[in-house]
Formats: structure tokens, sequence, C-alpha cells
């Protein structure tokens, strides 16, 4: 049995890193880095990539008043956080704090989609031992979380499209294959999978599934991480 | 007319010269420094948009609109993570998405108590961000010209550069392999200057 990690392959960091990849895939691979340090760095390294092109970028010329309508803009927003209310717009985006109720420890990007308590979302059973909660994403794709029971396993199937796991607590099985927290699993139409939860916990899963990329041409096929040359 | 002499002021700024200024606007709110780094970075923004597609209209605006989130993010800006224009290319990118989608976009959150293992100077990594930049602007120049190409294609890809690929007809795998190269040297670069260091 294999036990090393499965991270995202550089396809799919990089097409998140440049823009390319639609909400439910982005969601997954800043989960993903989350949880794994090295495709964490990865993702920082392809960002550094853009950084170093955008500063070699010939500068295009601004409005005249640009500098001044930013100066007005932020004092704008000024004034609006002080009439709110709010402290201090420099504050960190707002994060959770303390144990969040169900006891999970998810990455705070994933938080800000699932709220404080994944139970509470709306789940609903597919079949003894595995449950689906609906995501709310935006453009593109679906994303959900999975739960199956410690010891189910699905039964045999392929998928009409394209389908991304990202494992988020316990762990399971598929073949020869161990998938623990952090890891991700990237199935086409072709694969065809089994997996079973291992483990004493039920494994909680985020799968992204009928992601139509929005890539187009060469080089944006080129990112699909889906298709294989 | 515009930023013509600005610019040339502004060609100046160096790497940790943005950094302070950075830290002036996030701890001083000082407008000068803000000037300067907007002067230096909101046109390559644009640029950066213009070549995405972008009309010139929806390029100043998203420009704009990032450089007033520099203003406000400054004070997260974390110069052990990212060189400061790192930091702007991301706040660009995710600018250009927000438009493009009016959504929310995900975003990694470097302070996040659930990052495994927890983040902070790693305590393998030997050199900081700004480093990386220049060893990866060096290594980036010495690419063979075909897999510096697809890398800003990668980046950059517009219409023009699509159709550009389609004329030269070249197999989606040799650009594949090019990119995959391309992305090997880069971080073999980054770990051979590091081991120099040792």
């Amino acid at each position: 049995m294999m036990m090393s990690k499965h991270s995202a392959p550089d396809e799919l960091i990089l097409a998140h890193a440049t823009g390319w990849l639609n909400e439910p895939l982005s969601l997954l691979v800043e989960t993903h880095a989350a949880l794994n340090e090295e495709s964490r760095e990865r993702l920082h390294e392809m960002e550094a990539i853009g950084g170093v092109l955008l500063d070699e970028l010939e500068p295009a010329a601004l409005r005249e008043d640009a500098l001044d309508a930013v100066l007005n803009r932020i004092d704008d927003a000024a004034l609006h956080d002080a009439a709110d209310g709010e402290p201090d717009a420099l504050a960190a985006p707002a994060r959770p704090r303390g144990v969040p109720r169900d006891g999970l420890e998810l990455p705070a990007t994933l938080r800000r989609y699932v709220g404080e308590d994944v139970s509470a979302l709306n789940w609903r059973p597919l079949m003894r031992g595995v449950s689906e909660a609906e995501i709310e994403v935006g453009d593109g794709g679906r994303a959900r979380l999975m739960r199956i029971e410690a010891g189910t396993m699905v039964p045999r199937h392929s998928h009409r499209g394209q389908e991304a796991t990202l494992v988020l607590s316990g762990a399971y099985r598929d073949g020869e294959l161990v998938f623990a927290p952090g890891d991700v699993q990237l199935a086409d139409p072709e694969v065809d999978h089994r997996p079973q939860a291992i483990g004493d916990t039920p494994c909680l899963c985020l799968v992204v599934t009928d992601a139509p990329l929005r890539l187009t041409g060469p080089v944006g096929r080129l990112l699909n991480p889906f298709i294989k040359l | 007319m515009g930023f013509d002499r600005p610019m040339t002021d502004a060609l100046l700024l160096d790497p940790p010269t943005q950094a302070s200024l950075i830290r002036a606007v996030a701890e001083q709110r000082d407008r000068d420094a803000f000037g300067r780094l907007f002067r230096y970075f909101a046109p390559r923004v644009k640029a950066y948009l213009l070549r995405l597609g972008s009309d010139d209209g929806a390029a100043e605006e998203i420009a704009q609109e990032a450089m007033v989130t520099v203003w406000r993010k400054a004070g997260t800006f974390d110069p052990s993570q990212a060189s400061v224009s790192t930091w702007v290319f991301t706040i660009a990118r995710n600018k250009r998405i927000d438009g493009l989608r009016r959504t929310r976009r995900p975003e990694l959150d470097p302070e996040d108590p659930a990052l495994r293992p927890e983040a902070g100077p790693a305590a393998d990594r030997l050199f900081d961000a700004s480093q990386r930049d220049e060893r990866l602007r060096q290594a980036l120049k010495l690419l063979p010209e075909e897999q510096a190409e697809v890398v800003r294609l990668a980046f950059f890809e517009d219409k023009a550069h699509a159709a550009i690929a389609d004329e030269t007809d070249l197999p989606l795998g040799t650009v594949k392999s090019r990119l995959r190269l391309a992305l090997t040297r880069l971080r073999r670069a980054l770990a051979a200057e590091g081991i120099d260091q040792v």
C-alpha cells in the first residue's frame, strides 16, 4: 500500500497561480496548498514568477489623474469605514476565532465557504454511509463536501465528467493508493474507482466535479490538468 | 504625457525600497510613499491587464482598484512570504478575476492556524522572497527563448497569443514539455543558488 503524499500536479497549481482556474477548482487548490507545504511552496514560486514577469512588462500609460482618483477612493473608503464603525480597514480578512463548532481543523479558505459548522450544511444521503452537501460557489463547476463513514466502500463507479477530490479529514483507500488529509486525486471519465474510507473516523472530502475549465487556446489546454499527453 | 517624467524615477524602484515604501504606507499611511509605489506598479498592472485582453477602460479601472487594495492591505504584506512585485501580481490577478466573475475568489490566508505545517519562515528556506525574485529573474533570462515564451504565455496569454500559437502549429505535447522543462530549470536554479550559499 502506498503511503506517499498525493500533491496536485504542477499544471493545476500553475493554472491557479496564473488565474485561469474557475472558482471551485481554485478553492480546491488553495485548500490543498494550506494542507500541503510542498504544494504551497510551489504555488508561491509560481506566483513569484508572475511577480518577476509583472516587473518586466513595458508600463502602460495611465490617465493623468489616476493617482488622484485612487487617493480619492481611498479617502471615500476611509470615511465609509469610519461610518460603519470598522476599527481598521487594514485588518486581515475576518477569520473565525477559536475552535469551530464542528471541531474540525479546516483551512480558513474553505471555512469562508462552509461556515463554522459543516454538520449544519444541507446534507443529503447518497447511499448507506455516504452523504454529500453542496457548497455555494460562483462560476462553473460544482463543489461539494462528501462524507464517507469509516469502513464504507463506495461502489465501483466512473465519472461522466472530470472529478477532483481533496481529503480534509480521515482517509480513504482506492486500490493500492491511500489518500490522507491534504491529498488530491484527479479522475477523468476513464478512471474507474471504488474508494473505501479507512481508519476509525469518517472521511470528509472536498469534491469538485463537472468543472468546465475556463481554458482556451493551446496554452490554456496545456494548463488543463485533466488532459493527459 | 502622463507619467513620462515620474516613470524615469519609478524605474529605479528596487525591491528593498519597494518593501520599505509598503511599510511606510502600512505604518504611517504615507501618501508620498504610496505615490511612488503607484507610479511604479499601476502602469505595470495596467499593462498586465491589457496583455490579457482587457480594453483600455477596464484595464485602467482594475489597475486603480488593485492600487486601492495595495493601500488598504499594506498592513498584511509579509516580506518573508513574497516580494512586493509578487504580492501586487496576486492582487492584480485576483482583481481581474473578480471583475470577470463578480464573485469571490478563494485566497490563501498566510496566518491561518490550520496551515500545515504552520506558516513561518521555513527552516530549510535559504533566502528571502526578494532574493528568490532575483534568482528567478536571472534564471528566466537564461532559459532558452522557446521555454521562456511558454512561461510568459501561461501568465499573459491573450487572444493574440493563442492565434500565434495556432499559426505556429506547435503540438500541444511540445508546448507542455517546454513548460515542464522551464519549471524544472527555474526550480533547479533556486535550489542550486541555495546550496552555493551554504
